[in-house]
């Protein structure tokens, strides 16, 4: 029961990870994109869409990530080349998200004469299957090695993510950006380039999730109006539970996850509690450590000092 | 030392410069240039899914006013969009990022909801004045909320409203599953359709809501730029350290401003549950919120501009949505041709502050 | 090849211009430095030294004129070129990322192979501390550290990467005598590499002490460039002015005597619990200008924001006629009729709306006058034009933005709308930095003006000279405390030098 629990936490946790990931990126190099449930609506799609067409999961993931770049490419050049208002960009990039992914899902939809299946051989490839050898361990078999391949992709990811920031010169760099960029110019960093670089690379991580929620969560079958269904929001929340770490955001999609599927498994005879409670309660703890580190006015695990204001060199 | 002379670069093709601030007028005629500039950009993205740019635009128009049906529904969807573009202007203008239009939208909602099923037995003009009041009640103190943590502790606004977004979403679930479901509806959960005497009255065919739009505007335009109130927000929005050094109370404007403007949003709740909807449901807000932010960053927070940028919008809306029987595509088009319209005036508005500077041919 | 190398300079300006909008910052200024060679460049607040400097270090692009490297003409076209010139250059305002540890600031964006950040950096760093006797703790967060820890941060980033021409910008201004000296001891020994330093100021003294030649910059254009054995500070003075400087300030007598204001043991904390103010007491007179002299963020900040009620007071009193006013809000001030009048350090971020007109920028204090909701906007046209006229301002219009007017002009809006408002108590906090020698004038004037009529004018300021002829008394705060409180007719600069420091103070030295 427990172990079905958590299991089934860590599979829709899983979109939130990527989700999460990607604005992390975006973040922690001085923008918050309020676009991330555009870009995911339109990685759900263009995945969806390339994996019913040629049936290859490679590919449908590379055009999700490849449309997520471009999603970014246009908040980037808005509001780092044009400098427009962080904010307003990033909601109108989810008002264009999702309109485009849902006018060509329609298109779609007439295309193939009802509503798109994925052939049987791509179910089997994103099916949920133990890894050889580790798979058999009892009980952390179950929970950690028999999941579907994008799950490993995204704690993969959010692995890689971290070692980058933390322990490299590009991550050290890019957390100089987002934290202060008039020193990381002054430093002869090119802040530009560096912004544009983890704004689309965080655009296309998100656009991964979204890929997973119409791949995975959908059962194979394109829904139209409800594919990412707020998801990318509460990646937007979680980046903050996260605390702006990847590491973190691994676990702290596992507890979103698990709250998401709680009213499932709570026995219903021993403990009432209504079931929107339990959906509700991530954002009431989110918003709870959010205050809190605004209280501890500490300068490590909050928002990065420099996210949200554009930068001009030349500013006087 | 050799590699000194690569070292010498050319200047960049490219590069940005800060303007001497320009005018109104060329303000005004750089977003027209704008708009001419998405709407075209929009044709060349009809022309790619195959169609006739001017037909699909002629199409939208019409399908907005081609019959009186057709106008009040495009009204009607300028309504929520207006009143909530209003109430967050006060907040923008005060530099507090409010993003939470959508959370206080639900919330006014919810609080005139009450009356509405609990106090029907009430006279008509009571019911209503007892909704309109609630609804700011609730709007108000999910305004108020993110202002008292940011004056005490600082807490970033525009995370903790996104928050309470979805932390007031999920109490619209939490009514409907539980206190206020329906016994009457069978299978899924919704709250019962409100009599006819909680429903707001129509005025010329649509629901009065128009009218508190309309009202709105005035009163917010007078409010900001003629009142000692709109003065103290402006000031501000520029500096708290000039706003503290003039003796003004920063902490009391940015609370009564956040509750003036998620009040508004809370009318906006209000008008739709009682005015268009019937009952209260998840869609209450739909995204709304979202959109009148970027209506009232667009209009520059000029209350009329705004009122003229809801109406647009809502034409694109209900335009689009001939676009199926018409065209055969999908009337979520409107969000991409919105998307795209959204996109170049933002990015024009760079031109308003700043200017390329080419590298001179040598 | 090596020889024609070593004849080149290590540094040379040719005829560079930049403006802003329609301000001239620079006009065809030529400059150059030698390898070993200490240059400071010299001049006013203003005079377009922190621009020109930007502009070797890639901040600015000039709009004309060339820029030549060991005698190879470059384009730096941002802070990545001029570093990969050799180009350090120390900010006035540190350029620093909070957050971060001191090593972190250090290596930031330095081009070397590899991709993890390596172990050995920190040794590198070590190596540096020592062979160049800095004190510092490289895994110290920058936020958590002192001024001149920063300073020593920033000095290591130019270090670490083996610059060889060095700029800095106004280096001493946050410094204790004796963190100035080890920081000469430093640009001496980077002289001795075979380093190329220009060290941007506007205290003559150091310009003596520590440069072989001098480039005097006024109004953006450079007069004259000398060499430092071959002059006197006195020249030096009257390039850097224009004009042979017989600093004939005003000083009348007045014969009020009655107390205005007495601050009884006052302390004062920042928002980090650090004490910025500790016991103070002094009085002010009726028709007396008080100097507050002292090496900048010795607490003259908060002296005037408590007093103006704008930081809340640990300790102590400050009263107004015998009434106590800590704990009030400046509102509550301004409504007991206590008229004081505070002009604030930072002009657009604290005393002015900078997109505002001068008209609503006249309604800042007075707007909430009257029962009526609506706000008037009469008078203060009619005050904003009247200023216009008096202190010559110039704008296009009372209506535009005060952002766009020049610094000189902005400060006339201020001090204009303060002494329109009779005050009682005037504090001003640097009240000519960055204005002409007519402008500043024109202040001391106006200032003058209101001691005669009885005011108590408490005057924060930088220039020594100026004060010593200005001031009726002047008080001296070093770290927080009055280390003084002397008449000027009794008293030198050199004295009052002393009493800026902790020389002047019981313990002296470290």
């Amino acid at each position: 029961m427990i172990i079905n629990f958590l299991y089934a936490a860590i599979k829709a946790g899983t979109p939130l990870l990527f989700g999460t990931t990607g604005e992390i990126m975006t973040e922690r190099s001085g923008h918050l994109n309020l676009g991330v449930e555009g870009m995911m609506y339109m990685g759900a799609f263009l995945g969806f869409y390339v994996g019913f067409h040629t049936g290859s999961l490679p590919l449908a993931l590379l055009a999700a990530f490849a449309i997520g770049l471009f999603a970014a490419l246009i908040y980037a050049f808005l509001t780092v080349t044009m400098m427009a208002n962080q904010n307003v960009t990033g909601l109108t990039l989810t008002i264009f998200g999702t309109g485009f992914a849902k006018f060509f899902g329609e298109s779609m939809i007439r295309e193939a004469g009802g509503s798109p299946k994925l052939a049987d051989s791509f179910m089997t490839t994103i099916s949920e299957k133990p890894i050889p050898v580790l798979g058999d361990i009892p009980v952390l078999g179950k929970l950690l090695f028999s999941h579907n391949p994008l799950v490993y992709i995204a704690v993969i990811i959010a692995v890689i993510c971290s070692i980058y920031l933390m322990r490299t010169k590009a991550g050290l760099n890019m957390r100089a950006v987002g934290e202060n960029p008039a020193a990381a110019d002054a430093a002869g960093i090119n802040v530009t380039l560096v912004k544009y670089i983890h704004i689309m690379l965080g655009g296309g991580i998100c656009a991964l999730g979204g890929a997973y929620l119409s791949l995975i969560n959908g059962g194979g079958i394109w829904n139209n109006s409800s594919a990412v269904n707020g998801q990318g929001w509460i990646s937007v929340a979680l980046v903050i539970f996260a605390s702006w770490s990847p590491m973190k955001a691994i676990y702290g999609s596992l507890v979103f996850g698990a709250f998401s599927v709680l009213q499932f498994y709570v026995p219903k005879d021993i403990i009432q509690i209504p079931n929107a409670f339990y959906v509700m309660l991530p954002f009431l703890i989110t918003t709870f450590v959010l205050i809190l580190a605004s209280m501890r006015k500490s300068k490590e695990g909050s928002q990065p000092a420099g996210c949200g204001v554009n930068y001009f060199r030349e500013e006087r | 030392m050799g590699a000194l002379g690569s070292r010498t670069k050319q200047e960049p093709f490219i590069r940005v410069v800060k303007k001497t601030e320009i005018s109104i007028g060329k303000t005004f005629l750089l977003s027209l240039f704008a708009l001419i500039a998405a709407i075209m950009a929009g044709g060349v993205f009809i022309l790619a899914i195959g169609q006739n740019p001017i037909d699909v635009y002629i199409t939208i128009v019409k399908g907005a006013w081609r019959s009186s049906i057709a106008t009040k529904g495009t009204i009607k969807i300028a309504i929520p969009l207006l009143i909530a573009a209003i109430g967050i202007t006060p907040a923008f203008q005060m530099k507090f990022w409010n993003i939470g239009a959508e959370g206080q939208i639900i919330m006014g909602g919810i609080f005139a909801t009450y009356f509405a099923l609990n106090f029907d037995y009430l006279p008509h003009g009571i019911l209503l004045l007892l909704m309109f009041v609630a609804g700011m009640v609730g709007g108000g103190i999910w305004g108020l909320l993110p202002a008292v943590f940011k004056t005490r502790f600082g807490t970033n606004e525009t995370l903790f409203t996104l928050m309470l977004n979805y932390i007031a979403l999920y109490m619209i679930r939490f009514f409907t599953e539980g206190p206020w479901r329906d016994p009457a509806s069978s299978g899924f959960p919704k709250i019962a359709t409100f009599s006819e005497n909680a429903r707001l009255d129509r005025i010329f065919g649509v629901h009065a809501g128009w009218l508190i739009g309309l009202v709105l505007v005035a009163v917010m335009f007078v409010y900001l730029k003629y009142t000692k109130h709109g003065y103290e927000i402006s000031v501000v929005g520029e500096s708290i350290n000039t706003a503290r050094y003039a003796g003004m109370n920063v902490k009391r404007i940015v609370l009564r401003t956040m509750f003036i403007s998620g009040a508004i949003c809370g009318i906006a709740g209000m008008t739709q549950v009682t005015g268009a909807a019937y009952t209260l449901g998840e869609g209450v807000a739909g995204g709304v919120g979202f959109t009148a932010i970027t209506v009232a960053w667009l209009s520059k927070l000029n209350p009329v501009i705004i009122l003229v940028v809801s109406v647009l919008f809502s034409m694109l809306d209900k335009g689009c949505s001939v676009m199926q029987s018409t065209f055969g595509l999908s009337s979520a088009v409107s969000g991409i041709l919105q998307g795209i319209i959204l996109f170049f005036i933002l990015g024009f508005d760079f031109f308003t502050r700043y200017r390329f500077v080419f590298r001179k041919a040598r | 090849m090596e020889n024609m190398k070593k004849e080149a300079m290590a540094i040379e300006l040719k005829q560079i211009t930049k403006t802003f909008g329609t301000v001239v910052a620079n006009n065809k200024i030529d400059l150059s430095v030698r390898q070993g060679e200490i240059l400071a460049l010299l001049g006013e607040n203003g005079s377009g030294k922190t621009t020109l400097m930007n502009m070797l270090s890639g901040i600015y692009k000039p709009d004309s004129g060339s820029i030549l490297i060991n005698g190879n003409a470059v384009t730096i076209n941002s802070p990545e070129d001029a570093i990969a010139l050799g180009v350090g250059m120390i900010h006035q305002h540190f350029k620093l990322v909070d957050a971060l540890p001191a090593t972190d600031n250090i290596i930031l964006g330095v081009k070397d192979k590899g991709i993890f950040l390596k172990k050995s950096r920190s040794e590198k760093i070590a190596e540096i501390i020592k062979r160049f006797g800095l004190n510092l703790d490289p895994e110290k967060k920058v936020y958590q550290m002192s001024v001149s820890e920063k300073q020593t941060v920033e000095i290591l980033k130019v270090l670490y990467r083996k610059a060889d021409i060095l700029i800095l910008d106004e280096p001493t201004a946050v410094l204790t005598p004796q963190e100035t000296k080890r920081l000469f001891e430093i640009l001496l020994l980077m002289k001795k590499e075979g380093c190329a330093v220009i060290i941007i100021t506007h205290k003559l003294n150091e310009v003596m002490e520590i440069s072989d030649r001098v480039t005097i910059l006024r109004k953006g254009e450079s007069v004259a460039t000398v060499n430092t054995a071959s002059t006197n500070a006195q020249e030096l003075t009257e390039l850097m002015v224009g004009r042979p400087v017989e600093l004939s300030i005003e000083h009348p007598e007045t014969y009020f005597d009655e107390n205005l204001l007495e601050i009884h043991h006052l302390t004062v904390e920042d928002e980090e619990g650090i004490n910025m103010l500790k016991d103070i007491s002094f009085n002010l007179n009726r028709g007396e200008i008080l100097g507050v002299a002292g090496v900048a963020g010795s607490g003259q900040k908060e002296l005037c924001e408590s007093i103006a009620g704008l930081l809340p007071v640990k300790k102590g009193a400050i009263l107004y006629h015998n009434e106590n006013i800590v704990g009030k809000t400046p509102n509550e001030i301004i409504k007991m009729g206590i008229s004081m009048s505070f002009i604030p350090e930072d002009r657009l971020g604290m005393g002015l709306a900078a997109s505002m007109g001068m008209v609503d920028n006249m309604l800042l204090k007075k707007y909430n006058e009257g029962k009526s909701p609506f706000v008037s906007k009469k008078s203060a046209r009619e005050l904003a034009k009247r200023l216009v006229e008096q202190l010559d301002i110039v704008t296009p219009s009372v209506d535009t933005p005060v952002r766009r007017l020049s610094g000189g002009n902005v400060q006339k809006v201020l001090l204009g709308r303060e002494i329109e408002s009779e005050p009682n108590v005037l504090i001003t906090a640097y009240a000519v930095r960055g204005l002409d020698i007519n402008s500043s004038y024109t202040i001391y004037d106006s200032l003058n003006e209101q001691k005669k009529k009885g005011v108590g004018v408490l005057f924060i300021g930088e220039d020594l000279d100026v004060m010593l002829e200005l001031c009726d008394r002047i008080m001296v705060l070093c770290h927080g405390r009055v280390t003084g409180n002397v008449d000027t007719k009794h008293i030198t600069k050199e004295q009052l030098g002393l009493l800026m420091t902790d020389a002047g103070t019981k313990k002296g030295g470290v």
